[in-house]
């Protein structure tokens, strides 16, 4: 690809965030889950692009928007391999891998409905039991879940 | 969180289960005494379960303490639509210990972070339920007179029964040899089989209630009519898991029978004479657990 088509493809972006190697099936969930659907950013979304490291990805860039530990966590749990750069004056002054934490607080919902959080006002809470896999264990009533029965609340 | 609190087994160390087992066989030996002279303690049983409220009374009882509570929270300001946490406050005030069961699971860990006073889990929905697997754990070495290296046979319902996935985790402190008798629909669930292998546990698996010679306990559950689907296979299962007293024919002389109790069907009554049936002693060991649980909460032994 010719650089030119090349800048077609990746508008550049003056100061804010790049969410790059998003899973293609995952990124409408990070859009949602970010709230970037009710956003009045200038927000450029692609995805099903090729990737050299898994096959096609999905890219969001957001104007003028930095986020915050408790966001980065969300998008942790649907999208672990996803990399954010965080642009200023055009360039990439840092690169943030989003690792996930050793506990989440009040994002997931508990798959267990008689769990207390489920039932009465108590924010959730869970411990991550196995980062890879991304398996997490209430910390309440001690239910596990798995990545693909995470919730977001 | 009030350290002080028990509301799972795995809060409990080695050490702590093993003082906990001393400081019972010592209530055991003395059981009336005044550690508790002085205080107060609430029973708060948001469900009602009159075999583990008495046992717990009995202990605070015994040990000269006073209990204010409730037995069902039908004619509370639980039934007003108050919270958990708004109760717990409350309570918090008046109290220097808290003994609770909620039908919802976690209740007790909640309780345990809003409440300025210690909290004793006495059954938290189907989640947890540690004063019952420590009683479990005293029964154990009383009968065998250690708790290394023995071999545990669980039979019934391996898959919902939580005694028997609590009594597994605390047993791996101390090399255990386990044997599960379950019907496949009720069988030791994955994640507790993964425990014993990273904990290089050793565990067979069998459908049928044969070959116990080698057992030092036989720990029996409730199979519950409402797990199954098929109530045929229902039929058949709860006969097959009914223990008589003629298959503890041949089977080691220091092997007892254990159960959380209540049962329904699955001890025959035939059982009862026989010396290795241990199941209401096993009951009559909750008051000196829960004894020394309670005093150990509050620092005083
Ligand atoms: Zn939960």
């Amino acid at each position: 690809m010719s650089e030119q088509k090349k800048e077609l493809v990746v508008v550049a972006l003056e100061n804010g965030t790049v969410i790059d190697h998003i899973p293609s099936d995952k990124l409408f969930k990070v859009v949602s889950i970010l709230g970037l659907d009710k956003s009045e950013k200038q927000i450029t979304i692609g995805n099903n692009l090729t990737s050299k490291k898994s096959g096609v990805k999905g890219i969001i860039k957001i104007s003028d928007k930095y986020f915050k530990a408790d966001e980065i966590d969300k998008i942790a749990l649907v999208a672990p391999n996803a990399v954010l750069n965080i642009i200023k004056d055009y360039k990439v002054v840092e690169k943030q891998t989003i690792g996930l934490p050793e506990e989440i607080h009040d994002i997931i919902k508990c798959v267990n409905p008689k769990c207390i959080t489920n039932n009465q006002p108590v924010p959730t809470r869970f411990e991550v039991v196995d980062k890879k896999n991304i398996v997490v264990k209430c910390h309440y009533c001690e239910s596990m879940i798995g990545q693909n029965e995470i919730e977001i609340k | 969180m009030n350290s002080k609190s028990l509301v799972s087994i795995t809060d409990y160390s080695k050490d702590k289960i093993l003082k906990i087992l001393d400081a019972a066989a010592d209530f055991e030996a003395n059981p009336n005494r005044d550690l508790l002279k002085g205080k107060v303690v609430a029973t708060l049983f948001f469900e009602p379960s009159t075999r583990t409220r008495l046992s717990f009374e009995t202990a605070i009882n015994r040990l000269g303490g006073r209990v204010i509570g409730f037995s069902d929270a039908a004619n509370t300001s639980t039934s007003k639509g108050e919270t958990l946490h708004d109760t717990i406050r409350m309570v918090s005030n008046y109290v220097d210990l808290i003994v609770m069961r909620h039908p919802l699971d976690g209740a007790a860990r909640y309780a345990s972070e809003v409440g300025s006073v210690p909290i004793i889990n006495a059954g938290d929905g189907s989640n947890q339920h540690p004063t019952q697997t420590l009683l479990d754990l005293y029964s154990i070495k009383k009968t065998q007179g250690r708790l290394e290296n023995l071999n545990i046979y669980m039979v019934g319902d391996l898959k919902y029964g939580r005694t028997v996935h609590s009594l597994l985790m605390a047993m791996s402190h101390f090399k255990p040899n386990f044997t599960f008798i379950a019907p496949d629909e009720l069988k030791m669930p994955e994640q507790y089989k993964v425990f014993c292998d990273k904990n290089g546990i050793p565990y067979k698996e069998q459908r049928e209630l044969v070959g116990i010679e080698n057992a030092d306990i036989l720990y029996m559950t409730r199979v519950q009519r409402e797990r199954f689907q098929d109530l045929l296979e229902y039929e058949r299962v709860k006969n097959v898991y009914k223990l008589k007293n003629a298959m503890l024919d041949g089977t080691k002389d220091n092997l007892r029978v254990l159960h959380p109790l209540p049962r329904v069907n699955e001890i025959d009554v035939d059982v009862d004479s026989n010396p290795k049936a241990y199941y209401f002693d096993q009951a009559r060991n909750g008051v000196f657990v829960r004894q020394a649980v309670i005093c150990d909460s509050l620092g005083l032994i």
